[in-house]
């Protein structure tokens, strides 16, 4: 095991598997001087401009040439920079990539891995912020992959890479700079395999990206007051790991759905749904969620912090759920 | 003009052939679709055939081609199979797509037909990835995108001529410009001097060309293509022509006067190059032939794709993703 941020797990990822296969190439814009983030610093020297393209501030062509490019028998890992820009390509994924193997009747496979940072970061107020990822779990035809930890970056992203279908990867901005634990030796996440965080039998806390370590925050405190929650992270939002949830579930009774994005139509609202259908008997308590209020995110901290799900809400919905019901 | 006494007959008999097939392959769907066959729409290139023959006449069978939701003789003339694509347009089984696409989303792969799209303009940054992917694994092939008028005033149009001009990638566009962008005329919707000037702009070489003058079409495909196998990166074709039909099948046009349209039958594609096939001395009962011919293979491939069986139900499940169970929580 090694020390590795988020960010630079995520840069091995795409190292190692441009290593391992000469069809994986990355495009998007300034990946020469490492992307808006660094995640692709140095990559141009090792791999060249062919392989490390970067390309016009054009976000459909980006998207749309990838898929081009995937059907004549390259993987490109597409980089849009910040997801909210990749609103600027919803065509390319949702009309061309995601629907070209079933619409053309399986001819041919779109294999592409699209970058997309999602999150509140830093005062990036409203088109630098989102959190889009239920979007994209309602789009037949894609993959949906959210990690929170540096070794399922690098884990889930090199999956990613070898899966043949289109998958939007959706790293969390203000992860960056977060250090874990990370395998030397090749580590690969399987995807559709949810993370237990943290095993409890008193409620059970289903969570991704971001939202992971306030939810692990939480369950901490929590425990002090003799709470023990079980935190499972999605890692893969579509396919979710229903067995795992669900055999959570069923051991606490109870489920408290987190998200960052806005709740109303929320992926929070799918999982509240699905276990609320099939576990109405194991459930002791109404299912729960949180999220974001229905409001752009402003940029003031002040203002910021109001779309943002706190570790007091997390804990108090908890305390909520575990409450005795009153006497009916 | 063009000189009807040097002409290759045999090679512009051919290509009338093709136009011919094209057609015929337009009108047997058609009626098809008057008779509750072809369930979904259908949008004719009926008076368009010069530029399906005249553009992928020139390519070669690995080259690839990436086409619109008008696309049928784009298609038969890359050589993708006419019961194949009729099968699709009914629905059946044994389509181009298993029945999964139909007439706007035909793709035949196996000859280098990337799809039909049904998004104006989508095809041009697909297109153009196909030809980087073609590029980046050192492939001698090249792409050509053939899309209407409609998609110049599009993004995608001006994001992907820049990066094939950023990248000099092997692309021939081609606009095939049938003045209707669907229902409305495209010159009243396009500011300045339209497709040509625009590639120019960005330094992609472009020219213009009477698109139901075939032999037109022919020549300045060819002169196209080899520029570009030779490596000088990409270059636009802008065909002039006039779609006969509505915007779809259904569509009555009455938008544009009567006299327009009967003044553009008279400039017909086929009845041009069948015109200068007989000054160079081709048999008129040769020519009656071709016709005949064609109409008799296109309708008993009607027919033939009436009689094909539904596909099995299960395929609405298949070839989504990998990963997951279409059907979770669905009924």
């Amino acid at each position: 095991m090694a020390t590795e941020t988020y960010l630079n797990a995520g840069r091995r990822a795409v190292i190692e598997e441009m290593q391992r296969d000469d069809a994986v190439w990355a495009l998007g814009e300034d990946l020469g001087r490492g992307g808006v983030f660094g995640q692709y610093k140095g990559l141009q020297e090792m791999f060249g401009v062919d392989r490390i393209a970067d390309t016009p501030i054009s976000e459909a062509c980006i998207m749309g040439a990838a898929v081009g490019a995937a059907m004549t028998g390259t993987r490109p890992i597409v980089e849009m920079r910040f997801s909210d820009f990749a609103l600027c390509a919803v065509d390319e994924l949702v009309n061309q990539a995601a629907k070209a193997r079933f619409m053309f009747g399986g001819q041919m496979r779109v294999p592409m891995v699209v970058r997309e940072p999602i999150g509140m970061w830093r005062s990036s107020a409203a088109q630098h912020s989102q959190s889009l990822e239920a979007w994209y779990t309602h789009i037949p035809g894609l993959v949906v992959v959210a990690p929170a930890t540096p070794a399922d970056n690098l884990g889930l992203l090199k999956s990613a890479i070898r899966n043949d279908d289109p998958v939007v990867y959706l790293e969390h901005k203000n992860l960056w700079a977060l250090e874990g634990e990370v395998p030397e030796a090749e580590h690969l996440v399987p995807l559709g395999k949810a993370d237990i965080a943290r095993a409890g039998d008193a409620v059970t806390i289903v969570t991704w990206s971001g939202m992971r370590h306030g939810c692990l925050r939480a369950a901490q405190t929590l425990a002090g007051q003799g709470i023990e929650s079980e935190v499972i992270d999605l890692r893969t939002l579509w396919p979710w790991d229903r067995d795992t949830v669900f055999a959570s579930v069923r051991r606490t009774g109870r489920l408290l759905v987190v998200q960052e994005a806005v709740s109303v139509s929320g992926f929070g609202a799918e999982i509240a749904a699905s276990v609320a259908e099939a576990l109405h008997h194991d459930l002791k308590a109404p299912v729960r969620r949180l999220g974001a209020p229905r409001i752009p995110i402003a940029y003031a901290p002040a203002l910021e912090d109001r779309a943002r799900v706190g570790d007091q809400a997390i804990i108090d919905a908890v305390l909520g759920l575990v409450a005795p019901c009153p006497a009916d | 003009m063009n000189d009807a006494h040097n002409l290759d007959r045999e090679r512009f008999g051919a290509v009338l052939t093709l136009m011919h097939r094209i057609r015929a392959f337009e009108e047997a769907a058609i009626a098809a679709q008057k008779g509750g066959l072809v369930l979904g729409a259908i949008h004719p290139s009926i008076g368009q055939e010069a530029v399906a023959a005249g553009v992928c006449g020139n390519l070669q069978a690995a080259d690839l081609m990436l086409s619109t939701h008008r696309g049928h003789g784009h298609t038969l003339a890359k050589g993708a199979d006419p019961l194949a694509m009729m099968r699709e347009l009914f629905g059946r089984a044994g389509g181009t797509c298993g029945g999964k696409g139909g007439s706007m989303h035909i793709a035949d792969f196996g000859v280098g037909m990337l799809g039909a799209n049904g998004v104006v303009g989508a095809n041009i940054p697909i297109a153009t990835g196909a030809a980087h992917g073609l590029k980046l694994q050192g492939s001698r092939q090249i792409v050509a995108c053939i899309f209407g008028d409609g998609a110049i005033n599009r993004g995608p149009f001006l994001e992907g001529l820049n990066w094939a001009r950023v990248f000099d990638l092997p692309v021939l566009f081609v606009c095939e410009d049938n003045g209707f962008s669907a229902t409305t005329r495209t010159r009243d919707m396009t500011g300045g001097a339209g497709a040509a000037a625009r590639a120019q702009s960005i330094g992609i070489p472009a020219e213009e060309v009477d698109g139901n003058d075939v032999l037109a079409v022919d020549a300045a495909a060819r002169a196209a293509i080899a520029a570009i196998r030779a490596g000088k990166g990409p270059v636009l074709l802008h065909c002039r022509t006039y779609r006969i039909t509505g915007h779809t099948a259904v569509d009555p046009a009455t938008y544009r006067p009567a006299e327009e349209v009967e003044a553009q039958r008279a400039n017909c594609p086929i009845h041009r190059l069948r015109a200068v096939l007989a000054l160079s001395g081709m048999d008129r009962a040769a020519l009656q032939q071709i016709h005949d011919r064609a109409v008799q293979e296109m309708n008993a491939i009607a027919v033939q794709a009436s009689e094909t069986d539904w596909p099995d139900p299960a395929a609405a499940f298949s070839d989504v993703q990998d990963m997951g169970d279409p059907r979770e929580r669905a009924y």
